[in-house]
Parts: C-alpha cells; structure tokens; sequence
C-alpha cells in the first residue's frame, strides 16, 4: 500500500490514541510536513506510567511483534526510516521480551531494509509519558516537557518531524489494514473505531486486562467482565481512565467507554485504567494517596503545578490525618481550578481531575474528617 | 511587518517579535519572570499571560509571536486573576524573608506581588526545605528556598558562556538549581547570573550584605577594564557612608548596549572597581625630595611641572601618556606636547603578563582607550623613551598611570631609566612603585570621579559619568594638564571635559563631527578612514 493509502485507511477507521488524549491517530500522521527533506521519526509512548494501567505490559509481553508489525505500517505512512521504543525503566520483562522479538525480526529481515528500530529504557519517571516529555528525555535531557509550538510533527525528536504513539494504538493498525477501515470503525461507536483494551484493578472479583468494544459500559465491565465487586462489597466509585480521570459514584456507571462517551460523563477514557472502589475505601484516603503521587511526579518545570501539587498533597494529607480545616476544602478547590490549563503539559489538569472530582462527589466523607 | 492591537493601540512590529517585546513596542509591560531578551524562551514561570482575541483562555506571550491582525489584551479580568494565581504559586513556598535579602528593593518578587499580587495568603503548611547560603563560585552566593526555578542562570552557562555548570535537579516543589558534580560557577561572566536572577535567590558574594540598594545611586558609565567598553552603571552609596567600611562604589552593572555588549558584563569587568576606593589611592599633591615626601599645594605643583616643561630643551623630556586616560585628558596633553614641541611621547607599555581575551567580550588590550591614544597622535616608542633617558639625554620623565616596574621590561632596565632622570613626574589615581620614586605626583581623578569619553577598539566613542566626587584633591587629567597650560601662558579654554571633547573634534578629523549629545547613552563610532594624526 502506498503512505497516503495506509493514511487515509486509518482515518476512516477512526482508531483514536489509546494513550490517553484519544486524538485521532491518522490526523496526527497527517501533520507531518510533506516532502521533508529531513528525518522522521516514530517515536512508540510505553512508557505506561499512568496509575491504574497495565494494558501496554501484556501486549510488549505477549505480542511484541503486533507492535513492530504496526510500526512497520506506521513508519510507511509517514516515511520514517527509525522508530524508537521508549519502554518504562521498571518494565524489565517487557523490555526483554520486545528487545529478543526485535532480534528476531532483525533476523527474519522485517526490519533493517528501510526501517530500523531502537529500544530505549526509561529511568522511571511519570512525566516521560508526556509526549514531548518522553522526548526530552529520549534526546538525553532532563524529561521535561517542550513548550508547543513547535508541535513534534514539526520538530519534534532531535529537532526532526515525528509521531509519538502508544503503544496498544499501534497495534491495532496491522487490524486496520488487514481487514479495512469500515470493519474496525464498525467495531465501536460512530467517533471512536475499534475496542480497547481496559486494565481493571481494585475491589472486583477478576481484575485483569480486559479487551472490548468501546461501546461497552462501564457497568458492563465492571459486573459483566470483571465479575462485580468483590466479596458482598457494595460498588462505591470508580476511576474510569487512569488516576487523572474524574472520578464517578456508583450511579453514574451506565456510560459508554469510548473517549466522547466518557467525556460527555465528565470524566475521561484516558488510558483506560478503571479502578474500581467499594464501600471499604475511604475517599480522602484516595485522593492522598493520588495528590501524593502528583506531588511526586511533578517535574518542576512551570509553577503551578510544581508549587500546587505540592500544597494540595499537605493539605489533604493533613485533613486525613484529621488535622484538617474547615477552609481546606475550598482552598484545594480553588487553587486546583486556578492552576487549571496554565501550564505547558497536561499533567497538572489530569491533576485536577481527581482533586476537583474526589471533594466535590465526596465531600461530606472529608468533612466529617475535620475536627469540630 | 505584523499589524496588531495591543490594549488598543494598533502598532506595528518587526516579524518574529514575541508579546512581551511587542507590548513593550506599544508602552505596556507584560509582567515575566523566566523570559530575557538574551536567552532562549522557557515558558516555565507562566507569568506573562495575555489573553488573545479568539484564544479560549489566557496564552504566555513570551512564546506568542505577534501576527497580523491580532488583538492582545494584558489588563483583562482574566488575565488579572491569572497573575494574581501565579503569584500565589510562586511565593506559597518562598521564605517571604525580605529583612534579611540582600535582593530586597529590587526584587521582582517584591514588586508584582505589589502590583499583580496583593491576595491574602493562605498556606499555612510547612514550607518545602531547601539549602541556603550556598556558594556556588568565587562570585555567586546561592539561597535555594528564594529561587522561583526560572532556569535563566541555567541558560545563561548554556546559551551564552556554553560552560553548563548549572542544571535544574530533583522535581516537583524539591526542584533546586544546583552544580553539576565536580563544577564550580566559576566561568569568567558568572557575575551576570546574579543580574539576570530576578529574585533574590543567587547574589552577589562582594556586594551581599554592604549597603541596601535603596541607598544607591547610579551613574551611566563605560568599563575601563579593556578595549571593549562595556556599557555599565556604576553603583555608589553616598548616604549611608559607614556602610561597606567607607567604600563608595557599591558595585558595578552591565548597560544593555546592542552593539558593544548587550546585556552582559565579564567578572574581571565587574569585580575590577577596587582601587577606586583602596588605600593606595593619591590623594594630595607631594613634592620627594630624596628620602623626604611633603604635601604641597595644587599652584606649587602646577607651577613646579610648568617651570620644568619652560627651562628643559623639548628634546629632554619624555612623556608617557596612558590608554587608561580619557580622550579629553588626551586632547589637553597633546596640546601641552604642541605648545613645548615635545616629541618623546607614547603609551604602550607591554604588561609583564599578556592579556586574557576570548570570543566574546574580553580583549586582550587591558586598556579602554589605546585606540584614542593612538588616533590623538600620542604613539611612539616608549621603550626608546626610557633608553634617552639612561642615555643622560631626557632631564624629564612624566609619566601617566604606568607602573613601568610592573611591564614586560626588565626591571633592572627600566629603573636606571628612572634614577637617570633630574625630575620624574607622576600623574595617577593609584600609587605604585614608579610614583614611589617620582619627584612630584600629581593625584587624578579615578574614572568614576569625572566625565570622559574613551574609544574602544571598534572605534566606538563612549562616554562615562561622574558618579562620586574625587577624593581629596584628586584632579581629572584633563583639569590638571588645563592648570598647566595656562601656567605656560596658554589662555585657559576648558571648565568642562565635554569642552576638550569639543577641540578633539576639530583638531582630529577622526573625532570630526561628533558631540557629548550626538554620542548620547551607547556611543558613536567614529570614521575609521580618517587619517590619524600625525
């Protein structure tokens, strides 16, 4: 097939990043200049640090070579002639796995006429999942985000145009292209081709990666697929795309899974991380545990969110240690949406999500926290 | 050349100008802290957000260019709270310790918390930790709990001195500037990371702690460390005298000159105003009569010098003029020269050590005014100089600033020369071993002390200030050399510097032309293809 073929075929399909943004994975190949004179590079997101999430580990464990087959596609729709694979530092056993698949695709000549492919090994940090943070970082630098524009289509790694997929997004065209646009497209719903694959963790009685349709809900993937909730546990909430999704209460489950579906919900499919949350949880317990973990992976670089993340972490540590004040809860609220879309990434906005959503679905559980 | 509308006023900038520089073109300024004109953009301290007609919420202008048609508004609602946010953002965990830093007065911190900030303060957690008192180098104190991480300093070593001992470490609120291991910030410009801080995170090592810059004045003047000019303000503490155990000038600053040395200033430069107020300073005319220095008056001076250039023949004295001396002191001793016919004169005294120089700033020629000295018409060989005067064929020597003891020369040399002479005069701000055996030394003016000009390698004739008045009777050379001409008779002409500025334009065709206003704030260079004079 000829690159725009394989562009258009994907369009149609209306496969859409899997990653967590669910952009629209042909648009974005689109972006890259025509007739660069440069390199270009596809740059594979598995740098899966989203918590909740485990999905991009099965498929690096077990089919690493759907991956460079869709690589392989990719890389013939936007004439890349070199794909890196930024893996998670912590992955040791997916890393091995794909690096001997690539071996043998070495051997097997799939790769090295044309297309080569680098495996690259993070060194732990949540913020190299960020696009032009994982680029950072694959440059050799600090894993800082890059201020856009330039958007990396335009100049992105070492300065050259390039595409940065997840790495289930790229797995799926070698279907795209094998059984057409209109079969996978008809897969899912009208804005969103395809299944996906969703890593259901917490209080369910058969936690595992599952894979569907997006069309599904998230009732039917809680009580149909993963057994319900555990033991006689009554389903409290649940976190349906990864920790920087909103969170949802039990009643507001009879949602599609699709990236609109959920957005429409208020919360977002995000990597489609569903931790799902009984009775026993306590609420601010979690959000402490999330706000400590944003606090943590904060890289520093704009303002409010390296001094926020931070704040917000004490205040709601101190609230669940009952330390906490009437006017925290305002507080929190007020400095998340005032931090809300001020700086150059998305992580501190995927931040908000559960700070904003956990007070204010669950507020009266942190305020019977506060000392009278 | 894009048309936009910022606040309202239309105005047009050069394509490629960002946000804050077209709001500055239009008279508004865009609060930031990690934007600076020298340094690649980093969009990190999210302060200089505008909000753009058809954008959904507020964007940074430092990584906005300005387009056609835009409509740019700073002072909306929107963008007001915003500020107000950031603000917020950058001081919950700054130690709010003004009293006691060095940068308060001219924080950045300070002053838009005044103008952008002023919410109520609500953290009332414990503040992040970090080290204080740092040093980071022979220059530069660091205080990381003050630091609002813009990374400027981090780009100054990269960008500009491409030394990188800098970098940004740990993450989140734990994010400190720091050394790389086994660095030291000990490049030869690290002195400017302190003026580019906009906070009070790094200061300065030899200003911290001497004097409260409200207390400062300043004065627009020239760096007399080398060839190169570069544009300075000098710093001086008159109200507050028991400061700094005396010392007048506080410190010295870079003055953005596009053309000379942008925003920048080298260390040497900066840290190089010591002997303004040292000990060694002369301070009094003196008289030394074989073992035996006296004070003695200004008019017994003048007229002890004057007498000696009347009796000796012109072919008995020498003279070394300095490239240290201002074109205008120059003028007044070419005329001095002119009017005894002497004819021994130069300048160039080879130092004992060559001059550093590098790519950028720094030159070799460790004089600002060589150039100057050379078009006035006052070079000539000064090692020729000093063998007449071993020869028994000079009576007199006068020599300017110049410790010949401390030159490439032998010294054996260079001192025979001296004990050969019947008079030796001295003129200079600063004793050394040559005025030590000079019979008359005539104390000058140090360049923050007097109005002049110096041309700098380039030809640019620049101008510098009197910032403090001299110390004790200390004369501008110019004043001096005028004192002595009208005691040879000559009708007094100069009661300013600027008047012998204006000979120097008519008797040099190099200077033609120019004037104290038309050289202005950042200089004129002056036409290199006129002769200079012979």
């Amino acid at each position: 097939m000829e690159p725009t073929a394989i562009l258009e075929e994907v369009k149609r399909s209306n496969l859409r990043g899997l990653g967590g943004a669910g952009f629209p994975t042909g648009t974005k190949w689109s972006f890259i200049p025509k007739n660069h004179p440069g390199p270009v590079y596809l740059v594979i997101n598995a740098d899966e640090g989203e918590p909740g999430t485990f999905k991009d580990r099965y498929l690096l464990e077990r089919d690493p070579h759907a991956l460079i087959e869709g690589m392989l596609i990719a890389a013939r729709a936007i004439r890349s002639a070199t794909g890196f694979v930024y893996i998670r530092g912590e992955y040791v056993e997916p890393w091995r796995r794909f690096a001997a698949a690539v071996r043998e695709a070495y051997e097997a000549r799939y790769l090295g006429n044309g297309f080569d492919i680098v495996v690259h090994r993070g060194a732990g940090a949540y913020i190299c999942g960020e696009e032009t943070g994982l680029i950072s970082s694959l440059e050799g630098k600090k894993g800082w985000p890059k201020l856009k524009p330039p958007f990396p289509a335009i100049k992105g790694a070492f300065g050259a145009p390039t595409i940065v997929n997840n790495v289930e997004t790229i797995c799926q065209v070698p279907h795209v292209i094998n059984r057409g646009a209109e079969w996978f497209a008809g897969l899912g719903t009208k804005t969103q081709g395809g299944t996906r694959m969703y890593s259901v963790s917490g209080r369910v009685a058969r936690p595992a990666v599952y894979e569907t349709s997006v069309s599904i809900t998230l009732r039917q993937l809680i009580y149909d697929l993963a057994g319900g909730v555990t033991g006689n546990g009554k389903l409290k909430a649940v976190v349906p795309g990864g920790s920087s999704a909103a969170i949802l209460t039990a009643d507001e489950i009879d949602v599609t899974m699709d990236v609109d579906g959920l957005r429409n919900a208020g919360s977002m499919a995000g990597s489609a991380g569903v931790i799902v949350m009984d009775e026993t949880v306590s609420i601010p317990e979690a959000l402490m545990v999330v706000a400590r973990f944003y606090a943590h992976e904060s890289c520093g670089q704009c303002t409010p969110c390296r001094e926020s993340t931070g704040w917000i972490y004490k205040m709601t540590r101190r609230i669940v240690e009952r330390r906490g004040r009437k006017e925290d809860l305002d507080t929190i609220l007020d400095v998340a949406k005032r931090g809300a879309g001020t700086t150059i990434c998305a992580f501190y906005d995927g931040a908000v999500g559960p700070y904003i959503s956990y007070i204010e679905k669950f507020r009266g559980e942190f305020e019977a926290l506060v000392p009278k | 050349m894009p048309r936009l509308t910022v606040n309202g006023k239309e105005i047009e900038v050069p394509a490629g100008t960002n946000l804050i520089e077209a709001a500055r073109h239009a008279g508004v300024e865009v609060p930031h802290y990690c934007y600076h004109p020298g340094l690649s953009i980093a969009g990190q301290c999210r302060l200089c957000m505008v909000d753009i007609e058809k954008t959904p919420r507020p964007t940074i202008a430092c990584n906005t260019l300005a387009a056609d048609g835009m409509v740019v508004s700073t002072e909306t609602d929107r963008v007001r709270e915003t500020r107000k946010s950031i603000m917020e953002f950058h001081l919950i965990n700054h130690p709010l310790d003004c009293p006691v830093c060095d940068q308060a007065g001219e924080c950045g911190l300070q002053i838009y918390y005044m103008k952008h900030g002023l919410y109520d303060p609500r953290m009332t957690d414990e503040k992040v930790h970090k080290p204080k008192a740092v040093p980071l180098g022979p220059h530069v104190m660091l205080d990381a709990e003050r630091c609002i991480l813009c990374s400027r300093c981090v780009r100054f070593c990269d960008e500009i001195t491409h030394t990188g001992e800098l970098g940004i470490f740990s993450r989140g609120d734990h994010s400190e500037i720091g050394l790389f291991p086994g660095t030291e910030l000990d490049n030869k410009y690290s002195g400017n990371v302190v003026d580019i801080c906009p906070v009070g995170a790094l200061t300065d090592r030899d200003f911290r702690f001497q004097v409260r810059v409200w207390y400062l004045e300043s004065a627009k003047s020239v760096c007399p460390g080398c060839a190169r000019g570069c544009n300075i303000e000098v710093h001086v503490n008159r109200r507050r005298p028991h400061h700094a155990e005396g010392r007048r000038v506080a410190r010295l600053k870079p003055r953005f000159n596009a053309d000379v040395n942008r925003w920048w200033l080298c260390d040497a430069g900066r840290y190089g105003f010591a002997p303004v107020d040292a000990a060694d300073r002369l301070l009094v005319p003196t008289r030394r009569d074989g073992e035996t220095t006296t004070a003695a008056t200004w008019d017994e001076a003048i007229a002890a010098v004057a007498g000696m250039l009347r009796r000796a023949p012109a072919d008995e004295i020498g003279v070394i003029a300095s490239p240290k001396m201002a074109n205008e002191d120059l003028a007044a001793l070419r005329r001095i020269l002119d009017v005894c016919a002497i004819r021994h004169v130069g300048f160039a005294v080879p130092p004992r050590t060559p001059g550093d120089e590098d790519a950028f700033l720094i030159r070799a020629d460790k004089s600002p005014n060589a150039l100057g000295a050379e078009l006035v018409g006052l070079g000539g060989d000064v090692r020729a100089i000093l063998a007449a005067a071993r020869g028994r064929r000079l009576k007199c020597l006068w020599v300017f600033g110049h410790d010949l003891l401390a030159s490439a020369w032998p010294e054996s040399e260079v001192l025979e020369a001296l004990r050969a002479v019947e008079t030796l005069i001295f003129t200079g701000a600063n004793a050394n071993r040559t005025s030590a055996r000079a019979h008359w030394v005539l104390p000058a003016a140090a360049w923050v002390e007097r109005d002049g000009t110096y041309t700098n390698f380039e030809g640019r004739v620049q101008r510098f200030r009197l910032a403090v008045e001299p110390l004790g009777q200390a004369l501008a050379e110019w004043e001096m050399l005028g004192r002595v001409l009208a005691a040879l008779g000559e009708a007094p002409t100069a009661t300013r510097a600027e008047h012998w500025f204006r000979q120097l334009t008519g008797a040099v065709p190099a200077f033609a032309g120019l004037s104290y206003q038309s050289i202005g704030d950042t200089g004129r260079v002056l036409t290199r293809d006129a002769p200079a004079r012979s």
